[in-house]
């Protein structure tokens, strides 16, 4: 724990032309962690990591693996390997070579156990003498998983190496990508733009919006706490509605909201007074008939119309019409056995006041 | 043959429709005929003339006959003859080809990587610097040979500046020098050089330089292990186009060479049929010729694993 940390960002920029593709990221990544780097297509994350790999030189910022600054050291002499987002196998080598590649350039001295070993962990050891053209794309992307672990590096980088999967081998190789790092104890860096994968597979995530870091924590707590309207939208669904502090006392705030009063505990929102953008994840919240008292330390917001209830088995999503503050989603748990309304039913939304959380407004948020 | 193989056999699979196999029939033979064409030439100007020269090279000369008489005959002592007269000809074209081959390669691979990989992306640059590479053949080759001879003649620029650097002695010249000869040659078939690597090189992806260096390969590992044997094919290509002909040159040779340390066999060929009149001499030693090329092309090509291009 007191180690230094297996790979640091200060202020990296990266401009092409003129054009920002990287604005001022800081990141410390904790040895031997699982970090995620999530965001939407084009926002940064492949330049991101290939400043760490060393593909491509910041304009700004200094990039450390280890406690050792490699700002201006090239690419093969970082102690990290990169799983290409095509994978980048070579053609004109047999599978057992191309892992061997990076013992080979090391001096390795028992390179060819150690590759042969390597193919072991990815369970593909009967392939060896295969060309990667031979393969298939799940197989392919093992072996360039392969290719890189056996190198033991520093950090090893993911960019998007599922995303040529389809959904049933990219769930298993969820796992397998999680065993193996937990089995071989390396620090991974994965940069994929689904969500459900980041959160399934990481212990930090950053959530990464046009060049810059919106927030960064462990998948749960920024689920549950999210910073930015954006990460709140990104990172699984979120209900927003717009409001103006009126009074803090005993660590709640008072929101007023067309009209309605709502509340939010101050250290969960990001604004102390002012517009605030109220948010709660749709989960969280019920519905209530006409007439039923909520629940005290409850948040309301009605009366308003089912517009659409989809029934999934496992739960249902209904879409809540409120007028002015716009549709609303709420998914309820299946556990009475049929949806609890039916579309035109008038109700109320209800949510635990510990569940809300304030956002600072941007323009992103108007939509 | 076998394209009308494939073409029939998917009907041999079906049981018997007899309109299928009308059909296929058919499609044979629309196979065929536009194979014809093809094979007619080939049969016309590849087959016949290989085999007159065949002929050709065991005619025996007319008995009490005028120079420049032969008859049809199988003298095999043709070829014995001529191998011992013309060895070292021989033996030369082959060195000279193999220098000239290996510096149109070193002089060409830097300039096809430049244009392939450096440029990539700015399409204007490319297609600019490959009209260069191939401008020397809007000019003839004999007049760009000429030209050659200018540039290295004793009293141009490059000789005197070789000489006042001393990397030619006082009274060195190039001009009429195996040198002269050689560095004619690379220039002459530079672009059939060039041209090949390109386009393998153009097929490179460039992911493999990066992920060479993300693997602790530095720029020169990165272009043994990884570039050069991607871009392989384009190399045996463009060293079989430049060595082939460099091989059965005369035009070099005759005109940038001297006539007694760097005569090729080309013009020994060349003086055997039209000026001594000894046909079945110049037969033969083009079948020599002909024989060793293929051979030792056979062999470059098995062992440098690129039998595809074959
Ligand atoms: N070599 C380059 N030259 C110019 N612009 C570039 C270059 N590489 C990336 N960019 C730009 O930088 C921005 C970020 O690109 P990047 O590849 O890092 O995105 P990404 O987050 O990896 O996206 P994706 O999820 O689609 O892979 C994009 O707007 C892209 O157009
Ligand atoms: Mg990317």
């Amino acid at each position: 724990m007191t180690a230094a940390p297996a790979l640091e960002l200060w202020g990296v920029r990266k401009e092409f032309g003129g054009q920002v593709a990287v604005d001022g990221v800081d990141l410390e990544v904790p040895e031997g962690s699982f970090f995620a780097l999530l965001g939407p297509s084009g926002c940064g994350k492949t330049t991101t990591l290939r400043m760490v790999a060393g593909l491509e030189q910041p304009t700004a910022g200094a990039v450390s693996i280890g406690g050792r600054d490699v700002t201006g050291t090239p690419a093969h002499r970082r102690p990290v390997n990169t799983v290409f987002q095509s994978y980048a196998l070579f053609p004109h080598l047999s599978v057992l070579q191309n892992v061997e590649f990076g013992l080979r350039r090391q001096r390795v001295p028992d390179a060819r156990a150690r590759a042969l070993a390597g193919l072991q962990t990815v369970r593909l050891a009967h392939l060896a003498d295969r060309r990667p053209a031979q393969l298939s794309g799940g197989q392919q992307q093992r072996i360039a998983l392969a290719r890189a672990i056996v190198n033991n590096p520093s950090v090893l980088l993911l960019d998007e190496p599922l995303g040529a999967l389809d959904l049933a081998l990219r769930r298993a190789m969820q796992l397998e990508l999680k065993r193996i790092q937990a089995e071989a104890g390396l620090t991974f860096v994965h940069v994929t733009h689904d969500q459900e994968e980041a959160m399934t597979m990481a212990d930090t995530v950053a959530v990464m919006n046009a060049g810059r870091i919106e927030q960064l924590g462990p998948p749960a707590e920024l689920y549950e706490l999210p910073r930015t309207p954006f990460v709140a939208t990104f990172l699984g669904r979120s209900n927003l509605v717009a409001g103006t502090v009126v009074e803090g006392s005993g660590g709640v705030l008072g929101v007023e909201v067309a009209g309605a009063r709502l509340q939010v505990p101050a250290d969960r929102s990001a604004v102390s007074d002012g517009p605030v953008l109220l948010g709660v994840r749709p989960e969280k919240v019920r519905l209530s008939a006409q007439g039923e008292p909520p629940p005290s330390g409850s948040n309301v917001l009605g009366p308003g119309t089912v517009t659409d209830v989809s029934f999934t088995g496992v739960s249902t999503a209904y879409q809540v019409d409120l007028g002015a503050l716009g549709v609303h989603e709420v998914f309820a748990q299946n556990t009475t056995g049929a949806p609890t309304s039916r579309p035109g039913d008038t109700v109320h939304l209800a949510w635990d006041v510990d569940f809300t959380f304030g956002l600072v407004p941007d323009a992103a948020a108007a939509s | 043959m076998s394209l009308t193989m494939a073409l029939v056999s998917p009907a041999q699979g079906a049981d018997g429709g007899a309109s299928e196999e009308v059909a296929a029939r058919r499609r044979g033979r629309t196979g065929v005929g536009l194979l014809l064409p093809g094979a007619i030439y080939l049969v016309a100007f590849f087959a016949v003339p290989v085999l007159a020269l065949l002929a050709t090279s065991l005619y025996a000369p007319v008995p009490g006959g005028d120079v420049g008489q032969y008859l049809p005959a199988l003298r095999w002592e043709n070829y014995a003859a001529a191998l011992g007269k013309f060895w070292p000809e021989l033996l030369r074209s082959f060195w000279f080809a193999l220098l000239a081959t290996v510096a149109a390669l070193v002089v060409g691979y830097p300039v096809a990587y430049v244009i392939a990989v450096r440029a990539r992306g700015h399409r204007l640059l490319q297609g600019v610097l490959l009209v260069l590479v191939v401008a020397p053949f809007f000019t003839s080759f004999i007049l760009r040979t000429i030209a050659w001879k200018q540039v290295l003649a004793d009293d141009a620029f490059v000789v005197a500046s070789l000489r006042w650097l001393h990397v030619l002695p006082d009274d060195g010249r190039l001009t009429a020098t195996a040198f002269a000869v050689v560095a004619g040659l690379a220039y002459n078939f530079l672009p059939f050089m060039i041209l090949p690597v390109y386009a393998s090189l153009e097929r490179l992806d460039v992911r493999m330089i990066e992920a060479g260096g993300d693997l602790y390969a530095g720029p020169f590992t990165t272009f043994r292990t990884v570039t050069l044997p991607l871009s392989m094919p384009g190399v045996v290509s463009g060293t079989l186009l430049t060595f082939i002909p460099a091989a059965g040159d005369y035009v070099s040779a005759s005109l940038l060479g001297n006539p007694t340390t760097t005569t090729m066999i080309g013009q020994v060929i060349d003086s055997r049929f039209f000026r001594v009149l000894d046909y079945p001499t110049a037969a033969a030693l083009s079948v020599v010729l002909m024989v060793v090329i293929a051979l030792l092309v056979t062999a470059y090509v098995r062992r440098t694993g690129t039998e595809d291009l074959l």
